[in-house]
């Protein structure tokens, strides 16, 4: 206590609890401002699954879907494309598909599919978000003679072969995301959910 | 002879007022009688004609905002709407778009001019970190507005800078969700992006006046980089002041808007003949509208962010990841906040830094210039070799300043200021 008779020292633990209980206050206010900004109940009930008709998509071509916004993508990949997979493996960074966050566990082999014939595979690059452009020519000027397909990221020239696994020594860090998918019959392919749920 | 400061209340409405508000004490005090050293030449000019810029950004972005609808479905429409049906819209909207590209343009030249002047250096350390914030928060209210037109550009162009944020460690994913309100840059994304574009400026206009505030606390500098406040005292108008000042009110404000004229007859040429620039204010893709399937050929940002885009592109991924990158790129603009501590150099200006400075900040200059101009290309293995040579060569400015203006010899600061 001072000669004022002011007790210091009592002001200043008022002071600390005041400001302590207001800091509470401000973080526990600043939840529900914060939490708003995620995505909303609407956003997220609009990742329903999709379906792909694949009946009419002819040898090589490929088909896009819309799936939570994202471009699905969907090859059906000829003999000679499926055949030229394991040549590319030296080159890749993740030939096995190791990496369990890229595809299901039933899209863990070599075509990374579930019949090798059709490529379901979500459109985004890896890197940093944009669409890769589908190249399937062999041996086009602009990638050169060992090229044998796939897709090029135009933003950062990232590469990807015909089972969208990513070559080295370009941007994107991992393959390309093969999301949960299904055969609903022969020419149907379920997007965003497979037999044990959904996405 | 000296002239004594007569204390001349004032009578009338003024007087009323001033009785109620200090009006004459505001004006004098940062008008009429703050005295600016008589020396500040052509490249002082640029701070008042960013801030005239500022109050034509946000005056001519409100009239846009009365016509433009921030939803994914009407967005690019309602530009479109605005170009050809509003009166005058096409005009409001090339003030805009040509505005925000002048804005930026200013200020690298506002900034240029510290560093030529030494203006960050004590005591005007705070008065750079306000400027610095501006910066940033400029940066922030062009990314926001960039997405708002809806285009190709602007759809891709954000969906690469919200993914840098996916590339944090851990945390990244959820980052860029919380930041986009969506698995993918959509209607909500669009229209918080619009919300944040309308209010930002009104916290600029804030950061502008403590700038402001800080400056005058401290003085204005000048190209010899001498205090005046330190110099002989008494001129012309008050016998106390520096004698190498003069009142700011009229002999700043009359060469300030002789230089606005200039500018705004440059303005008016871009904003009529050539709003886009060549595809360098507006760019092409973004004539076409946003498509979440199908990415444009060749993206890149709007000119004044390529620098720090060719620096992202030009770090490498390190054990997978592209956080380096991001920082590399972050950490261009972050360095800026250290610059009042890393300049160890006895003396403010240029004029009398010695030739290893000139040295550095001319290859300063000449890096972001080719690193501006490297962001716009596709990449190519010469493009990413050149950026990584010129981003060592922006670091290296900062990084080696406390070495190089050690080690040089620095030529003798005159007492006043010279003309």
């Amino acid at each position: 206590m001072n000669e004022q008779g002011t007790d210091k020292s009592r002001r200043r633990i008022l002071v600390a609890a005041t400001s302590a209980v207001g800091a509470v206050g401000v973080g526990f206010v600043a939840v529900p401002f914060i939490s708003s900004m995620n995505p909303s109940a609407r956003a997220r009930a609009a990742g329903a699954p999709v379906e792909a008709d694949v009946s009419k998509l002819e040898p090589g071509a490929l088909l896009r879907v819309k799936f939570r916004g994202q471009p699905i993508w969907v090859v059906y990949r000829t003999d000679e494309m499926l055949e030229s997979l394991p040549s590319n493996d030296p080159k890749l960074v993740d030939p096995g598909s190791e990496v369990a966050t890229q595809q299901p566990e039933y899209c863990q082999n070599p075509a990374r599919a579930i019949n090798p014939s059709y490529f379901v595979a979500i459109g985004i690059c890896t890197h940093l978000g944009c669409s890769p452009t589908y190249r399937p020519e062999v041996a086009p000027d602009d990638l050169g003679p060992d090229w044998k397909g796939g897709w090029f990221c135009p933003c950062h020239g990232s590469k990807f072969d015909l089972a969208g696994r990513v070559f080295k020594g370009v941007p994107a860090p991992t393959n390309l995301v093969i999301p949960k998918h299904t055969f609903l019959n022969e020419s149907t392919i379920l997007i965003g959910e497979d037999e044990a749920g959904a996405a | 002879m000296s002239v004594e400061t007569v204390d001349t209340a004032p009578r009338g409405f003024l007087g009323w007022l001033d009785k109620r508000f200090p009006v004459m004490g505001l004006w004098n005090d940062h008008m009429a009688q703050y005295y600016a050293p008589k020396n500040m030449g052509l490249w002082s000019i640029f701070g008042s004609l960013a801030l005239v810029v500022l109050i034509i950004q946000i005056v001519s972005g409100l009239w846009l905002a009365m016509s433009y609808k921030p939803s994914a479905a009407e967005a690019f429409a309602s530009v479109e709407y605005i170009m050809r049906d509003v009166n005058w819209g096409w005009l409001l909207r090339y003030i805009h778009s040509t505005g925000a590209s002048f804005f930026f343009i200013l200020v690298y030249l506002h900034m240029f001019r510290g560093l030529m002047w030494g203006s960050y250096k004590n005591p005007r350390e705070l008065l750079w970190i306000i400027g610095v914030v501006i910066y940033l928060a400029m940066m922030a209210t062009a990314f926001f507005g960039y997405l708002l037109p809806w285009g190709q550009m602007s759809y891709w162009g954000a969906q690469v800078i919200v993914n840098l944020f996916a590339a944090v460690p851990e945390v990244g994913a959820d980052l860029s969700t919380w930041v986009r309100g969506d698995f993918v840059i959509s209607d909500v994304t669009l229209n918080r992006f619009f919300a944040f574009h309308f209010v930002i400026p009104f916290l600029l206009v804030a950061l502008v006046f403590l700038h402001i505030v800080a400056l005058h606390r401290v003085g204005s500098t000048n190209p010899d980089g001498i205090e005046i406040k330190k110099g002989p005292k008494g001129n012309k108008w008050d016998p106390t002041k520096p004698a190498d000042g003069i009142p700011f009110h009229p002999y700043y404000t009359v060469k300030d808007i002789t230089g606005l004229t200039v500018f705004l007859a440059i303005f008016s040429l871009v904003v009529f003949y050539a709003p886009d620039l060549g595809g360098l204010f507006l760019e092409a893709p973004n004539f076409i509208p946003a498509d979440p399937l199908k990415t444009p050929e060749h993206i890149a940002p709007v000119w004044y962010f390529t620098p720090y885009y060719a620096m992202l592109r030009a770090v490498p991924p390190i054990g997978g990841s592209q956080f380096p990158g991001v920082l590399v790129m972050f950490g261009a603009i972050l360095i800026m906040f250290f610059l009042p501590w890393l300049d160890r150099s006895p003396v403010r200006s240029m004029r009398y830094k010695g030739v290893l400075s000139r040295f550095f900040l001319g290859a300063f200059a000449v890096s972001f210039v080719v690193l501006a101009y490297l962001g716009l290309m596709p990449s190519t293995d010469l493009y990413t070799l050149l950026a990584q040579i010129f981003t060592v060569v922006y670091f290296a400015f900062f990084l080696l300043m406390p070495i190089y203006t050690k080690l040089e010899k620095t030529k003798p600061v005159p007492e006043r200021v010279t003309s």
